[in-house]
């Protein structure tokens, strides 16, 4: 048990510098704990421990960094779990078990910007199995898709075998505010916490658009409309300004007095108006990310990226100058009336604009081939005459997704001092026919084709029928 | 723990606005009975010891001495165990008695108040029908202490009550003596099924998180209050309004109130560990717990309780990978397991339970011996129900809350003859002055035959 | 001696290659065999398995050469145990409706519905109630939650075995039926309704058998019944197919009992709480009885004479019963609740009886299954104690000659978890 908490004047430090003035005489008010938010922001703390890592070099392969960059017949060193070292001349030190890359690429870990893994679990037609969603107000930013997740969906396994090594897991985009996101590692695991990325920033899900119209004005309630979206970000943006005010105020004059009531939904908007929690903003078409954008500088603060966004394109010069990622697909389209306007080369468009562009998958299935959905986008953008590498389109299903996920200083490139999340694919990761044959989350071998001892199957596939003869 | 009320040396201020924290008080009163000497018995005390040909003398209502080598003294009641075995009062960590009775008419169902996903401030005492038939039937089944809980449809259901296992016209005549309260949480399927279906939070186990945490920043902030009340001498025309949900929530904060959570996947438990971390209290045990096997190391550094089954699995799709060994696992693991029934019928007979989770373990290398096993209905379940000073074991001083089986009493042959709580008898399969049943079944047909 | 077991059986798995069951010959040596026929209990007895069936069981069965032993170490060997009443091979998690299949909620699908259709042989409910011992049972429909419509009847039960081949072994063993409480609030509200609607079906079936060229012409009155559901019932009203209906409170099961009588039916009564109290009437009229003798709850206002005694009175009265398990995924319970009614008074051999050729004899299977003797379909079990006992398991199990897995999903994550608990 924690003992609990006496804010004894937190003021005092810095009060003390300063001899003249006496402090107030502020009564030390016995608190408890849960009541201040700012006393344990991290509730839930990361216990992911990384798996033996091994010192290793791959030898010989084509190497796509990440960062821009493409060695060919490169070699990667990798030890304490971190990038050592990559270039074309490097010796392998004693030591090193070395792995061959001939005919092989190499690449960082492939992040996921946008998946329900977990949260809305196989086998996905049980109603139970459904945690995706809080339907039950227009605001839930109160939940924690952290809550809802269950690391035994098997898709986090399929998921590994295609290179996925980090995710964003988001819950669902039926309100206006969906909860908070939560990053993992995809390492199999019993509790969730042991799969959290350790210090990644929190992420508020944010949906414009149809979805929470739909889902409120179906009830009668508001939002119908999408200027009832509206109103609803910016009547909870202004409560979130005012708590964060009070708590500002009161932590202010030493914790002295009564706390202002803790709510933990404004606990999350807060947090996105302090600028410690990403906003990650489901919303497709053009008009709506501008209207998004105008509200968080009514507010101040930055969204993160937009996810979805087939729009994108329409406006990538404005996305480019706020900084703000688009996450997408490439064939995805006209499900229904705002995804009407996507474009295959809406990636790549958002790229050449000089802007941060990512491929999600936002499905269990597209998320095992990050890298084909990255090549559509790629071979539709050079046939439009945007002349892509692939050192650089790496970068949508990896840099870029890091940075949106707020990790791009820890994971993402292959650089030294990096995590090694690694994969080594079994031919150019953009052909249809690459397989991720090896890959390595913090230098842990996690996944090898070769080795059925790494073919793990979540708890739920124990024992089911056809298991044993799963390729 | 007590943290807080326990600060103050105030004199208790008579008011109806402090939190009074024994308003429906025990009015139990054990049966005077004569001291009894039960000899020549396979005896398993609960401790861990075992005593093959072994004595108990029980007196004034307590366990005085057992052993294998004890002179009877004069005036004792002596019963000859040679053949039998005897072992701690069975304990059920999880029981609807009374709440839920048989027959199970709507008008009898006072499990469930799902009328709020929060519900703290309902009592299971003040449903509990004493009348309920399948009080017997445990008693038959060697049930002398039960834990009995509101249901799980809510993330908070309300107080449990924990019930001496006599027949009795008033609740308070069944209630333990100064047994601390339980708050019953529930996880999972249960609250978000009930609330999601009528569009209401919880529908999803973040939305489960949620909801608790919601509770506890509440509930955090009432105790403050209270906390400051006392602080500023306890004014009584300055006191707080006093909130009936909240004063169980803050009873928990206080180390007052032990919290038994219903949670059958490991994720789960390990999400509501950090919950109770967050707010600075601690769950006594987790009940029905089918993945706890997953996390034994874990739940044992808690020093968290699993109450759980060794048959039952499968009926949703929380409950899919409950195995029969969960029990040994925790066991073997250095944690607190506990079988218990969560039903009228298998309440009758948790130590055959105890018996299929040992034998399966058994089978799969993790063997636990009766002497330990036998810990699982007794003394585990009273140390989740915070009674283990008193009961659960047979150890001197202890209640003397005995049974006397037939049989091994993990096997599906053995039938408990003699049934004390404190030292008094109140089943007897010998005598049917020691068989009534309640006064629902006077008169009804089909009553001609000795159960 | 278990370590001893396990090796010999262990060994015996190399010795038993790849080969199709019908194409060898065990021999399981050295057993306490219990036949429940007439041989009785053969001591240090040998059961000779060829082709999936048994040809010979004693104490002095010659064994062939080239057959492949096993040596059961002087352990229980018995019939496979027979669940009826059961949902296995129909469901797989009871709160998922779409891995439901026992019910159906179609008004012209009645007696039709045919629990034989739809079994799924991979349900991860078999292998569990297969490690309790059970080698086949009586998959059972039951009744769909549409409260709306008057459904008489379940429909048809089917026989199926655990393994060793096709799951299904016999469509049409029983038509089912709900009276009582239950069957009442499906026809409307009361007993009485429900049974002149019975009867007056039951008329319309043998109006059809007189009349069914008319019936294809058009020139009938208009049934109640579909199609379907009249030809279903054929066979009950013929006496060929018996009703296995569910009832509890003794005037119930009188009503059941005249029903029967007055329409020519055979009748199986499954339940039963109060039958004890008309065991007499239920002997007199050869009347078997499914029951679950843990079920002593006074759970509702028709059972409030359940008792744990039962069992021993019902077969004290001369009447046949069948055990039934605890349901569903709790099909392995079956052994225990016989083990229940042993403890409290049935004798032993009546108790196991109960759960293997009793049943065999109830749904017309015991030609074939539910004893070990020549002719019989070789379904063995090998325990390492009392088989009614919670603290014994079986060993070794035989399913039409077929030796099956110890394993099942739970035990692999059992497995998967015991080592460090993670």
């Amino acid at each position: 048990m924690r003992p609990f908490i006496l804010i004894l004047l937190a003021g005092l430090a810095a009060c003390a510098s300063n001899q003249a003035s006496v402090p107030p005489a502020v009564t030390a008010v016995q608190t408890r704990p849960g009541i201040d938010p700012f006393a344990d922001s991290d509730p839930f703390p990361s216990s992911y421990r990384p798996g033996p890592s091994m010192k290793f070099a791959i030898v010989g392969a084509t190497i796509l960094t990440g960062t821009g960059s493409r060695i060919d017949d490169g070699t990667l060193l990798v030890s304490d779990g971190k990038i050592e070292a990559l270039g074309t001349d490097l010796a392998v030190p004693a030591g090193y078990s070395r792995i061959d890359g001939r005919d092989r690429w190499v690449s960082p870990g492939v992040i996921d910007a946008h998946s329900h893994l977990g949260v809305w679990s196989q086998p996905e037609t049980v109603e139970a199995q459904s945690d995706v969603n809080e339907l039950t107000d227009p605001n839930t930013a109160q939940v924690w898709a952290e809550h809802s997740l269950w690391p035994q969906d098997p898709g986090f396994d399929a998921a590994r075998e295609a290179g996925v090594t980090t995710l964003l897991i988001l819950p669902g985009s039926g309100n206006l505010f969906g909860g908070r996101t939560v990053t993992v590692k995809n390492v199999p695991v019993t509790a969730v916490r042991d799969m959290k990325f350790p210090g990644a920033p929190y992420g508020l899900k944010i949906a414009c658009g149809e979805n929470p119209k739909r889902t409120y004005g179906g009830r009668g309630r508001s939002p119908a409309t999408r200027m009832g979206n509206v109103a609803g970000y910016r009547r909870a943006w202004i409560d979130a300004a005012d708590y964060a005010r009070r708590w500002e105020a009161w932590r202010k004059a030493g914790g002295a007095g009564d706390p202002p009531r803790r709510d933990l939904q404004m606990d999350t908007l807060a947090g996105v108006l302090r600028g410690e929690i990403l906003v990650q903003n489901h919303c497709y078409r053009a008009d709506e990310m501008a209207n998004m954008i105008d509200i968080a500088r009514e507010f101040g603060f930055r969204i993160r990226a937009f996810h979805h966004s087939n729009e994108a394109y329409k406006v990538a010069p404005l996305l480019v100058r706020e900084d703000i990622c688009a996450a997408t697909w490439t064939s995805w389209w006209g499900y229904k009336m705002e995804v009407f306007d996507a474009i295959e080369e809406n990636a790549a468009i958002v790229h050449a604009a000089g802007g941060c562009a990512i491929i999600h998958s936002d499905d269990n299935l597209v998320g095992q081939r990050l890298n084909q959905e990255a090549a559509a986008a790629l071979s539709a953008g050079r046939r439009a005459g945007l002349d892509i590498g692939e050192a650089e389109a790496i970068k949508w299903f990896t840099a870029n997704s890091a940075k949106a996920l707020g990790i791009a200083d820890r994971t993402g490139s292959l650089e030294p001092g990096k995590n090694a999340d690694v994969v080594l694919w079994s031919a150019n990761p953009f052909s249809i026919y690459a397989r991720a044959d090896r890959v390595w989350i913090d230098g842990a071998a996690v996944f090898d084709r070769g080795d059925p001892g790494y073919r793990r199957h979540s708890d739920f596939l124990v024992g089911q029928p056809g298991q044993g003869r799963r390729p | 723990m007590g943290l807080v009320f326990a600060l103050s040396s105030a004199t208790p201020v008579p008011s109806a606005a402090q939190p009074v924290t024994n308003p429906f008080p025990s009015t139990y009163r054990p049966t005077v009975s004569a001291p009894l000497a039960i000899t020549g018995a396979h005896i398993l005390t609960g401790t861990g010891a075992e005593f093959v040909r072994g004595t108990i003398l029980v007196r004034d209502g307590r366990v005085e001495q057992v052993g294998e080598a004890i002179a009877v003294p004069e005036g004792y009641v002596r019963i000859d165990g040679s053949g039998k075995w005897v072992t701690p009062g069975i304990i059920d960590a999880h029981s609807h008695l009374g709440v839920g009775p048989a027959p199970s008419t709507p008008s009898h169902q006072d499990t469930n108040e799902a009328v709020s996903p929060n519900t703290a401030e309902v009592w299971a005492e003040h449903s509990v029908w004493p009348q309920d038939p399948q009080f017997r039937l445990a008693r038959a089944g060697g049930v002398t202490t039960l834990l009995v809980l509101p249901g799980s449809s809510n993330l908070i259901n309300g107080r449990s009550v924990t019930l001496k296992n006599v027949p009795a016209t008033t609740t308070q005549e069944m209630k333990f003596p100064e047994a601390p309260y339980g708050l019953k949480l529930a996880c999972g399927e249960n609250p978000k099924r009930t609330y999601g279906s009528r569009g209401r939070s919880p529908a999803t186990r973040m939305g489960v998180a949620a909801g608790f945490r919601r509770a506890w920043i509440d509930a955090a902030a009432y105790a403050r209050q209270w906390d400051k009340w006392k602080q500023d001498g306890a004014d009584p025309a300055a006191a707080p309004k006093r909130d009936l949900a909240l004063d169980s929530l803050a009873g928990v904060l206080n180390g007052e109130i032990l919290v038994q959570q219903h949670c059958y996947r490991a994720d789960e438990m390990a999400t509501m560990i950090d919950i109770a971390q967050e707010f600075g209290f601690r769950i006594r045990a987790f009940h029905h717990a089918s993945e706890a096997y997953k996390i034994a190391p874990l739940l044992a550094a808690e020093d968290i309780c699993v109450a759980t089954w060794a048959s039952s699995w499968g009926s949703k799709m929380e409950a899919l990978d409950a195995i029969e060994e969960n029990a040994p696992i925790i066991q073997r693991a250095g944690g607190c397991a506990i079988i218990h029934s969560d039903d009228g019928l298998l309440g009758q007979r948790l130590n055959q339970e105890a018996g299929i989770a040992m034998t399966a373990g058994r089978i799969a290398g993790i063997d636990t011996s009766r002497a330990e096993a036998i810990k699982w209905i007794t003394a585990n379940p009273a140390k989740a129900m915070g009674i283990a000073d008193r009961t659960g074991t047979l150890e001197p001083g202890r209640m003397g809350d005995v049974v006397l089986w037939s049989a091994d009493p993990f096997s599906v042959y053995a039938l408990a003859e003699k049934v004390w709580i404190d030292g008094a008898l109140v089943w007897d399969r010998a005598d049917p002055r020691y068989q009534q049943p309640s006064d629902f079944l006077l008169g009804q047909p089909g009553q001609d035959f000795t159960r | 001696m278990i370590g001893r077991l396990s090796i010999l059986l262990g060994a015996l798995s190399l010795l038993l290659p790849a080969l199709p069951a019908n194409a060898r010959t065990i021999a399981i040596t050295n057993g306490r065999i219990v036949t429940m026929v007439g041989a009785g209990e053969v001591d240090n007895g040998t059961i000779l398995v060829r082709d999936g069936r048994i040809v010979a069981v004693g104490a002095d069965v010659s064994i062939p050469a080239g057959a492949e032993i096993l040596d059961a170490g002087g352990r229980i060997v018995t019939p496979g145990l027979i669940a009826s009443g059961t949902a296995l091979g129909l469901i797989e998690v009871r709160n998922v409706e779409a891995a439901d299949d026992r019910a159906t909620d179609r008004s012209d699908v009645s007696a039709a519905f045919d629990a034989g259709y739809g079994l799924n042989p991979d349900s991860l409910l078999i292998p569990v109630a297969r490690l309790g011992g059970i080698t086949r049972a009586i998959a059972t429909p039951s009744y769909g939650n549409d409260g709306n419509r008057e459904l008489l009847f379940a429909g048809q039960a089917a026989a199926i075995a655990l393994g060793g081949g096709p799951i299904l072994v016999k469509r049409g063993v029983a038509m089912v039926l709900d009276m009582g409480d239950a069957g009442a609030e499906r026809a409307g509200g009361a007993r009485g309704g429900e049974i002149v609607a019975l009867r007056a079906v039951l008329a319309e079936v043998r109006d059809y058998v007189r009349r069914r060229a008319a019936y294809d012409r058009g020139e009938t009155r208009d049934y109640s019944l579909s199609r379907a559901d009249l030809e279903a019932l054929i066979p009950l009203v013929e006496g060929r197919m018996p009703l296995l209906v569910s009832v509890n409170r003794a005037s119930d099961i009188r009503d059941a009992l005249a029903l029967a009588r007055d329409e020519r039916l055979k009748l199986i009564v499954e339940g039963g709480a109060e039958a004890w109290r008309v065991a007499a009437e239920l002997a007199r009229a050869r009347i078997p009885v499914l029951v679950t003798p843990v079920d002593n709850k006074p759970a509702s206002f028709e059972t409030l004479g359940a008792t744990l005694t039962n069992a021993r009175r019902l077969a004290e009265a001369g009447v046949l019963i069948a055990i039934q398990g605890n349901g569903n995924n709790r099909e392995r319970e079956l052994r225990y609740n016989a083990g229940n009614a042993v403890a409290a008074g049935l004798p032993w051999q009546q108790g196991l009886a109960a759960i293997t050729v009793n049943p065999a004899r109830i749904f017309g299977l015991a030609e074939q299954i539910g004893s070990l003797e020549a002719g019989k379909d070789a379904d063995i079990v090998i325990w390492d104690g009392d088989p009614l006992d919670t603290l014994a398991r079986p060993v070794a199990i035989f399913i039409r000659g077929e030796r099956q897995p110890m394993t099942s999903r739970q035990t692999e994550l059992r497995d998967r978890y015991r080592s460090d608990g993670r």
